[in-house]
């Protein structure tokens, strides 16, 4: 992307989560907790069924900052996990995010993102800054 | 409960993490980047998730009953394959809401001297 100014909307995209993408992601980042695997487990603790890790939510919304200029570029990234995003077996699940410019300052570009799933907002005050 | 004497405290690892081309290649794989070389914004988590449990294993926290509320990172510069990285832990903050312990733990990773990456979680860890 050539240029970022201020209030810029930028294209939405998709991002399937599936359970085949959790067991991947358990083993790229180590995070074996059961509940993003296990459904049985996942049901004992109270959970409607697995769930993905917050941390994978964010890493595609990551791939979404890294896809506007370069992932070198993005020297702040920070989300708060507000809902968990379900993933029933053998269903895809699509992780639908976009961003907005809200300041170019100081050779910086500050970017919201909106990551929904069904609708239903799964990241809070999810923002990232990037290198101009 | 989270021993409050504890709060303030930086643990450093002894042990070093070295970061291999697999590693990075492994994990930009999953989030469908196709430069497998750079290592993602988050790639730090899975260096900073498994040090800060050892750090912080015998704080009193209660890992099986943490939920993690949010997450921040400053990157310094980005990790490259080679980076001998060693994470130092710091509970910032701990306190409780409605019976749920709210802690703040930031994790540094330094490259010698240099700091490459800091990131803060918030773990709430349900009553």
């Amino acid at each position: 992307m050539s240029e970022l100014t201020q209030d810029q909307v930028l294209p939405e995209k998709s991002y399937i989560i599936n359970r085949q993408l959790l067991i991947a992601y358990a083993n790229a980042s180590g995070d074996q907790n059961p509940i993003h695997q296990d459904e049985a487990f996942a049901k004992s603790v109270g959970l409607p069924d697995v769930i993905a890790h917050g941390m994978l939510t964010m890493a595609l919304a990551g791939k979404y900052l890294s896809d506007i200029s370069g992932s070198e570029k993005v020297v702040e990234f920070s989300a708060r996990f507000i809902k968990p995003v379900i993933v029933p077996a053998g269903s895809d699940v699509m992780l639908s995010v976009t961003g907005k410019v809200v300041e170019v300052a100081n050779g910086q570009a500050k970017v919201e993102l909106t990551a929904l799933c069904d609708e239903i907002k799964v990241l809070g005050m999810a923002k990232g800054v990037i290198k101009l | 409960m989270l021993n409050p004497d504890l709060v303030g405290r930086t643990f450093t690892s002894a042990d070093s993490v070295t970061v291999t081309k697999e590693a990075i290649a492994n994990f930009a794989y999953v989030i469908g980047e196709t430069n497998l070389e750079i290592a993602p914004p988050t790639f730090s988590i899975t260096i900073t998730l498994d040090q800060s449990q050892k750090l912080l294993q015998d704080s009193g926290l209660d890992w099986t009953r943490v939920v993690h509320g949010d997450q921040r990172f400053e990157i310094k510069r980005r990790i490259v394959a080679g980076d001998i990285l060693n994470c130092s832990s710091t509970i910032e903050s701990a306190r409780t809401v409605a019976g749920n312990e709210i802690v703040s733990v930031r994790s540094d990773l330094h490259d010698g001297p240099q700091l490459v990456v800091s990131t803060w979680s918030t773990l709430v860890v349900r009553a």
